[in-house]
């Protein structure tokens, strides 16, 4: 009798896979799963430090393709006190095989593997750096054997991350394409609702006329209905009969406008209270944000070839969209407000219909564009794109990827265009910028006191604190670098900061130094853990190309717990 | 300086213990040396002895506990007690990192304390299969430190209300610091609490705004959203349909269920959207969880743990110093630390009945609605009385129907301007901060939760 139960369609019922990743595909769903399928990561790691495998740990768990670990070091007992993904049975054994292992329990849908091999070979291989997506470089490294990783991330354009961790403190720094690109921001429901109120189309205009033209003969339960857009629009009307056709401008006319038009509504009439609420940031022209007028105004915008990536023929697209029409293509999206059911969705409709026409119009300029540009048929951008393009347009976010900064022995460190911004970031007490030239003070510490280990005699990476009987002194050697780098920053820049400020901020940075001599190089696992799943959170972004990136530099303070971006 | 500096190239010997400590050849270096924020009379001798010596409660072995768990064990922790009465599922695997497949079913505290103990060997961790509400005061009282990796408000509540309720002001050892962690897709935070001291959960509970409701009417009139659809499915339909079998949201069959049920619906009123993946997240409440943002949260709190144990650096908690972090990672990277005040009228650790501003129209059942939903009390099934009289009761039984007459009845009828009304719940079962001096015998209130609220009546 009950065998007749009617399955759901077979599509719905959620597999092994979306079972298992169910809470992060609520985050950045299949497009973004797939992303991150598709990726094999590299990690280049010559220290016990385990932040970088703490990141892996963070990707094998939701699912990355593949991750390589280069590490040619052998388990010491000292990493078994550090790193989770090793047992008592690993000492004596290959440290990034064992690693690897460990990691790969986590998931059987990944594949890892282990490179032996030393770094200094390993990189003097052709095309070595292909196979990767992603590059991941755990301080600390030969300055010369970094800059040729940047090199390479560079042309290939892999993103490239470099990390420090070191005792309570830790950074890093991303190393993205010149032009990164994110359309699916996720920004906050709140903040994306466009209903242009200000500027209504005919077809919701003729609703909201519709539900409001009776209001004074309505049923108390009728009025109480009418979706409070129609309300705005009914008394935007108003509003403009008195007001010459002008529509309420300044914060001031707002007010009255809600005040004097809209009005509180009676208990029942929630509807009332939420237009009152509604009117300061729904009566907004849809003008294009500054950071997508640049996107506009880009050279790769402005300039398109038969091959430039489809994000800039849809800029191009849109931007032509935008100046004809005074405004972007509608979103769509209505927000849940008081209503009847059919009204609502009705209205739902009426927007939807508009961004549909308005995506069409995007499409058929896109296409123009192509045909312009002589841009191969296989090279025809999907609609799809454009479609999201056009939802999130005044949300669409562009990261200008800047080479990572190397300290290389005998060089001075420079700024460049940013050494002013420096300077400013100097003066700010909320800045973590100290802490920035206290690991740059580290990595010329370690560059000017390293022999490479295939050099008879060479030690290999000497870092800061690593013995005892030179503790003393390193702390006088790096509080001399990083006050050095402070000076060149205000050199470069041609400006000075007065005394006490400039002792103040250099009594800061000394402070960092001795946290980061004091650590001898080693890591408390707490801020390796921390710094992986920050690191791990940014790769899970430009892998998937969702969410905002950190653009460029991020530090951690485990003393005071906090964090600070720096654009370097 | 030079004995600190034999300490770490010469063979261990903390405590005359003499255990081999070149495991903790990194951390030991950090805790012999002192840093840049040290005391000046920072003694390199204690921090590992007193890590060694800490015993650590850690509550949840979920998704934040299993970082937890695996952090201290790698600062050196010796002995940790975890109390979760969950069972692991499928979906915990994404991020739960000391479970596997083959342990689908099985505790998670279990499971979670005997990987960490292989892993690291000299870790001794208790797992606790139950709920925090069966240990006793004697239980909590032995721990140094609790640290929670919760997804639950009511039970940060009623760990909150008893470690505040356990502090002795002639016995500083009953003064337990809890560290607290929560995450919600790429946002979090987590936050150091000294019980009396600074402020506590109970002081921070408007920071956690409840979700507004959807009115029933709606659900059953004019739904609008696909959320409606499954709301009146999973509330009304289900009720009317099957309210003999009892809902259990990890069966497929029931959720089948909800979601053809919530898809009719929809079709019925051309709304479209419902998917069986949304069906579960509405009737399950299911939060976005991920690997990253557990690792950073759960860090920062024992990161915190850490440094209130060996003194190696300043930590979050000290009076009129910061206290909490919140974290932001879906924009950058954005941690907000900050010191959030103690409140004088915290039910919980202050002493000042707090005002609530009412109509005297409000009948006392829209009062008691109004407590759910109202940030800073966020209760189900107040119970409410004042010194003369007892004005409602949700339990027992009896007592309910013998004041539910009331609930109909005005507040200007039944309350005087700046009359005081204690208001309980008994989901938050803990001490009324009350003791008397001879024989310990504390807690005569034992049965609620009181909230002192002087009622200022307006108009």
């Amino acid at each position: 009798m009950e065998t007749t139960t009617i399955e759901p369609p077979l599509q719905a019922l959620p597999t092994a896979k979306e079972k298992r990743y169910d809470r992060q595909l609520r985050l950045w769903g299949a497009p973004g799963q797939r992303a991150l399928e598709e990726t094999h990561l590299l990690l280049i790691n010559s220290s016990p430090g385990v932040a970088a495998v703490e990141t892996l740990k963070n990707l094998v768990l939701p699912g990355v393709g593949q991750f390589s670990i280069l590490d040619p070091a052998v388990v010491e007992e000292a990493d078994l006190g550090v790193n989770f993904f090793l047992e008592d049975e690993s000492l004596g054994k290959f440290r990034a095989e064992e690693t690897v292992k460990y990691l790969m329990e986590l998931n059987p849908d990944v594949q890892g593997h282990a490179i032996k091999e030393p770094l200094e070979t390993f990189i003097t291989k052709d095309k070595v750096f292909t196979p990767y997506t992603l590059i991941l470089v755990a301080a600390p490294i030969d300055p010369t054997i970094l800059a040729t990783i940047r090199k390479h991330a560079e042309a290939l354009h892999i993103p490239l991350f470099y990390l420090h961790c070191v005792g309570y403190h830790s950074h890093f720094s991303i190393q993205l394409p010149p032009a990164f690109p994110i359309v699916d921001t996720h920004p906050d429901p709140t903040a994306t609702t466009d209903l242009r109120v200000l500027k209504p189309w005919p077809a919701l205009q003729e609703f909201a006329r519709e539900q409001t033209h009776a209001m004074d003969k309505m049923s108390g339960h009728d009025k109480a209905h009418i979706p409070y857009i129609c309300l705005l629009l009914h008394y935007l009307e108003q509003w403009r009969n008195d007001h010459n056709g002008t529509v309420p401008d300044s914060y001031k006319q707002k007010q009255e406008f809600r005040d004097s038009y809209v009005r509180k509504g009676s208990p029942d009439e929630e509807n009332f209270d939420e237009a009152c609420a509604a009117v300061l940031k729904s009566l907004i022209s849809p003008t294009a944000p500054s950071a997508l007028r640049d996107i506009f105004n880009a050279p790769e915008a402005m300039e398109l070839t038969a091959t430039s990536p489809p994000f800039w023929f849809i800029a191009n697209a849109i931007s032509q969209f935008y100046t004809k029409h005074g405004g972007l293509p509608l979103p769509g999206a209505v927000p849940d407000m008081k209503a009847q059911s059919a009204d609502y969705i009705r209205l739902q409709n009426i927007y939807k219909t508009k961004a549909r026409e308005d995506c069409a119009e995007v499409v058929a300029t896109v296409r123009e564009l192509e045909k312009s540009t002589g841009r191969g048929s296989k090279l025809a951008i999907i609609e799809k794109e454009v479609e999201n393009f056009c939802k999130g347009a005044a949300h669409i976010h562009l990261v200008r990827g800047r080479p990572l900064q190397i300290v290389l022995p005998d060089l001075p460190v420079t700024f460049g265009d940013r050494a002013k911004a420096m300077v400013f970031e100097l003066t700010n007490p909320e800045s973590l910028i100290g802490e920035y030239i206290a690991f740059l003070a580290w990595d010329e510490f370690v560059a000017t006191h390293t022999t490479s280990s295939s050099v008879k005699g060479g030690k290999g990476l000497r870092v800061p604190g690593n013995n005892d009987a030179e503790f003393e002194a390193d702390k006088e050697k790096m509080v001399g670098i990083a006050h050095k780098i402070v000076d060149g920053i205000l050199n470069e820049a041609g400006e000075r900061i007065e005394d006490p400020e400039y002792t103040e901020i250099k009594d800061g940075i000394e402070k960092i130094c001795v946290e980061l001599v004091r650590a001898g190089g080693g890591e408390l696992h707490n801020i390796a853990s921390l710094t992986g799943g920050l690191i791990a959170q940014e790769v899970i972004k430009v892998i998937t190309k969702q969410y905002v990136p950190v653009d460029n530099t991020c530090l951690f303070d485990g003393v005071a717990s906090r964090s600070y971006v720096l654009r370097v | 300086m030079a004995v600190t500096m034999q300490a770490v190239a010469g063979a261990p010997t903390v405590n005359g213990e003499g255990p081999n400590r070149s495991r903790w050849k990194y951390l030991d270096r950090i805790l012999l040396r002192p840093g840049g924020y040290t005391d000046e009379d920072y003694d390199p001798e204690t921090p590992i002895s007193n890590i060694e010596a800490a015993k650590i409660l850690v509550i949840g072995a979920g998704g934040l506990g299993c970082e937890i768990l695996k952090n201290l064990a790698l600062s050196g922790f010796k002995n940790i007690d975890v109390i979760d009465m969950d069972t692991i599922d499928v979906s915990n695997l994404n991020r739960q990192f000391l479970f596997r497949q083959k342990d689908v079913g099985k505790s998670k505290a279990s499971v979670a304390a005997d990987f960490v103990m292989k892993r690291v060997p000299g870790c001794n961790i208790n797992a606790h299969v139950c709920k925090i509400q069966d240990m006793d005061e004697d239980y909590y009282m032995q721990f140094t430190i609790v640290v929670c990796g919760l997804d639950s408000i009511e039970a940060r509540r009623w760990m909150n209300a008893t470690l505040v309720g356990m502090v002795d002001m002639e016995n500083p050892d009953s003064l337990k610091p809890l560290i607290d962690g929560g995450t919600e897709g790429f946002k979090g935070q987590s936050r150091v609490i000294f019980p009396t001291m600074t402020s506590c959960i109970e002081c921070q509970l408007d920071m956690h705004a409840p979700r507004a409701a959807v009115p029933l009417c709606t659900l059953a009139t004019i739904p609008r959203q696909p959320q409606h659809c499954i709301e009146w499915a999973h509330i009304i339909k289900w009720e009317e349909q099957r309210k003999d079998i009892v809902l259990d949201t990890d069966d497929p069959e029931h959720i089948t269920w909800l979601y053809q049920t919530a898809l009719s619906r929809a079709q019925e009123f051309n709304i479209s959207g419902v998917t069986y993946s949304m069906t579960q997240g509405v009737v399950k409440n299911i939060i976005p969880a991920i690997a990253s943002t557990n690792a950073i949260i759960a860090a920062s709190c024992c990161n915190e743990a850490f440094k209130i144990v060996t003194s190696s650096a300043p930590f979050l908690g000290n009076p009129e110093q910061n206290n909490y972090m919140l974290y932001t990672g879906d924009s950058g990277v954005y941690t907000y630390t900050f010191e959030h005040q103690k409140k004088d009228d915290c039910p919980v650790c202050g002493n000042l009945p707090k005002d609530l501003a009412v109509n005297p129209e409000l009948t006392l059942g829209e009062l008691v609605e109004s407590f759910a939903e109202r940030p800073e009390s966020q209760l189900k099934k107040p119970n409410m009385r004042t010194e003369e009289k007892t004005l409602y009761y949700s339990a027992p039984e009896s007592l309910r129907q013998q004041t539910e007459p009331n609930l109909k009845r005005k507040l200007s009828e039944m309350l005087v301007d700046g009359e005081e009304m204690a208001v309980s719940d008994p989901a938050f079962q803990i001490d009324f901060r009350y003791k008397r001096d001879c024989g310990g015998v504390r807690g005569e209130l034992n049965e609620s939760w009181l909230v002192c609220i002087a009622i200022g009546v307006l108009g």
